[in-house]
């Protein structure tokens, strides 16, 4: 399954090289040609001779960790790669570098912390992760400084159609967009794996810059917040409720054409979708908006519950809608579009 | 069995405090091989018996290790289907947020316990540890299917696999104290090939998170000679003082004080020299917060010793330990045990 391949993968920004092999494997009998950029974008071209150029964007990078130090104990101190909360790291089993080597981030034991420790966060700088190594020299034997590092989260299904793992923003994302390019189309299609989202949306603009499209799609695994202790007013997205379309977040306001040409789809297909209640967080949109004399965007989001975390869940049906909304909207403005 | 391997099962087992059976069955089984008799007492320690040499009365001593393990319960199904939930055992509710959960219902339920996305939380909160009231469990369920399978009461651990680290070192929930269970299996292992006099009570206690409730009743039930206890101790980490502590990988931790037979000590000392099996000693004025602070009042009193595993992360679920320091923890058990016979038990007595 494509999903649990891309979730399982190894690629905190910066360090992509994993998920392009998985999604060039992936699309090996569909799409012929390729372009690479300076910073890692892989970005699948069709081309074709008529209609608008349409760009496709998902980012292939996720949050994780580096090492930063080893200490004469054979422990590893590290830095946050994107947007971690400390308070997600404590107690969790993490894979260091290219071949992976297993370690945990532990904590001192409640035995040892004064009661007032208990309600405090321990911030990242002082955990370390533990790979049983008893010295400097033997844990060089095994990692780098320099390392990255991913939580080790296997992929599974649980509850009602739900999966989880770690990594759906945006793997998920990546899911969508490798399934819409699984098709032919009678306009340039171009679709873009993009780098460093998570550092500050780094690669996305870079690609735009090249591919100059007519018109931009982002696909993301997006916040979903209808959980417990959070008002309905607050939740952003819902799980099971379909695509997410953003009209807009931190980083750009979307098309208004292109929302409504979605929703228009949406409502005649009988695709459930529901918009993203929260203008927080921005998106690869934001760049790609913004790049050369501008270009249009809208984003589309699978709602994932827990991103940022070393696990999050998603609905599969969440997925599959957003694929088949995409596709839609694609074939709808073969002819051509107005902005 | 490789001793590797029983503490893998019993590690990825579930044994909530109270809740032991499954891990229970898995130590019942695995002590078969070794001992002469197996039994299972009324509230749930598993009592393995290897019998001594020569005609009796032949001394009595009992090995203790809790199975149990900490977890969590179901307190509240809420009307959409995510479980409020509360602690079993000392649980340090910072070690649960982003934690995968087995949920153990009508059927084992995975579910997860997710963070609040950050802009649901001010500044204020976002400094703070989330407490364990605030946490939820996501089961991915309807609500209806949630009350269908969950009971309030249903016990909760955390979804984890044995992972090994680096060549000796291995990490998982429940190695507090399964990994005390794997040294008495090595130990009985070890005894197989040596003469011993004194018949061994290898027992798999229940309930010792919650209040050393089984060592309690199994020692009063065995009335053993001598009374060991096997646990695990902090292992040296940064942030620890040194003297909360014991080195990893450098043997078993002895500790020695009030509740420990001075004699049982020094006969312990006196064999890992003799064997040559390295340890580290823990200077204890009081409690020893083991199965062992039960037994030493069972009855009329009993002489006692305690052999503890360093272990690095105590309660949370990444716990680790040294596969040589269970290794030589059995070794001088065993070793011990040979030395024992009836002159020194009626030694322990005379003061």
């Amino acid at each position: 399954m494509l999903l649990k391949k891309l979730s399982e993968a190894f690629g905190p920004s910066g360090f992509e090289h994993e998920v392009r092999e998985v999604l060039k494997e992936e699309l090996k009998d569909h799409v012929k040609e390729w372009k690479y950029d300076a910073l890692g974008n892989l970005i699948a071209v069709k081309q074709a001779e008529t209609g608008p150029k349409v760009m496709l964007a998902a980012h292939m990078d996720e949050c994780g960790l580096m090492i930063s130090s080893i200490d004469s104990a054979g422990l590893l101190h590290f830095h946050k790669v994107g947007g971690l909360d400390d308070r997600v790291l404590v107690s969790k089993p993490v894979l260091i570098g290219k071949k992976r080597v297993p370690g945990v981030i532990g904590a001192k034991a409640i035995h040892l912390q004064r009661p007032e420790e208990r309600t405090q966060v321990i911030a990242h700088r002082s955990l370390f992760i533990d790979i049983g190594a008893t010295s400097k020299e033997e844990a060089q034997s095994m990692v780098s400084v320099g390392d990255y590092v991913v939580f080790a989260t296997t992929f599974g299904e649980f509850g009602e159609g739900m999966v989880k793992g770690k990594s759906f923003d945006d793997r998920a994302g990546c899911t969508v967009l490798a399934e819409v390019l699984k098709e032919e189309y009678s306009m340039p299609v171009f679709g873009a794996f993009t780098v460093q989202e998570e550092i500050g949306l780094r690669g996305a603009g870079v690609a735009a810059y090249a591919v100059e499209p007519d018109l931009a799609i982002v696909l993301e695994g997006t916040t979903c917040s209808d959980v417990p202790d959070a008002e309905a007013q607050m939740y952003c997205t819902n799980i099971g409720n379909g695509p997410a379309i953003t009209i807009m977040d931190a980083s750009v306001i979307t098309n208004k054409k292109m929302v409504a040409e979605l929703i228009r789809l949406a409502e005649e297909n009988n695709i459930p979708y529901q918009f993203k209640r929260s203008i927080t967080g921005g998106s690869d949109a934001g760049r790609i908006n913004q790049t050369k004399s501008g270009i249009p965007v809208v984003v589309v989001s699978v709602p994932c519950r827990y991103i940022h975390s070393p696990v999050s869940a998603m609905k599969i049906s969440d997925l599959e809608y957003t694929t088949q909304l995409v596709k839609l909207f694609l074939r709808s403005i073969e002819g051509g579009f107005r902005v | 069995m490789e001793t590797k391997e029983f503490l893998k099962q019993m590690v990825e087992e579930t044994g909530v405090s109270g809740y032991e059976c499954k891990v229970a069955q898995l130590v019942r089984q695995t002590f078969q091989d070794v001992c002469d008799d197996v039994r299972t007492d009324v509230l749930g320690n598993v009592i393995g018996l290897r019998k001594g040499e020569g005609e009796g009365p032949r001394p009595k001593i009992m090995l203790a290790g809790h199975m149990d393990e900490i977890g969590l319960m179901v307190t509240k199904i809420d009307d959409r289907g995510f479980l409020r939930f509360t602690q079993v055992g000392g649980v340090d509710q910072r070690t649960l947020v982003s934690q995968e959960v087995i949920v153990h219902g009508k059927e084992d339920l995975f579910g997860l316990i997710g963070l609040k996305p950050p802009h649901l939380m001010g500044a204020e909160d976002r400094s703070k540890a989330i407490a364990m009231r605030d946490l939820v469990i996501d089961l991915g369920l309807p609500v209806e299917r949630v009350r269908e399978l969950v009971s309030v009461g249903d016990m909760v651990t955390i979804n984890r696999s044995f992972i090994e680290l680096g060549k000796e070192t291995v990490s998982c929930k429940a190695m507090d104290d399964r990994a005390a269970v794997a040294v008495i299996y090595e130990c009985l292992k070890e005894l197989t090939k040596l003469r011993h006099t004194a018949d061994v009570y290898a027992v798999a206690t229940v309930q010792e998170e919650v209040g050393l409730k089984g060592a309690t009743v199994s020692a009063y039930g065995i009335a053993p000679d001598i009374g060991i206890a096997l646990d695990v101790c902090h292992g040296a980490m940064p942030g620890v003082p040194e003297q909360d502590t014991a080195p990893m990988g450098k043997g078993p931790n002895l500790a020695f004080g009030a509740n420990i037979h001075p004699k049982v000590f020094e006969q312990m000392v006196k064999v890992a020299k003799e064997y040559n099996i390295p340890y580290s000693t823990d200077p204890t004025p009081a409690g020893t917060g083991t199965d062992l602070w039960a037994m030493q009042v069972t009855r009329s009193g009993i002489p006692t010793a305690l052999i503890s595993l360093p272990s690095r992360y105590m309660h949370t679920s990444v716990e680790t330990v040294n596969l040589n320091d269970v290794k030589m923890s059995g070794r001088l058990l065993a070793m011990f045990i040979a030395s024992i016979d009836a002159a020194f038990v009626e030694g322990l007595l005379c003061y």
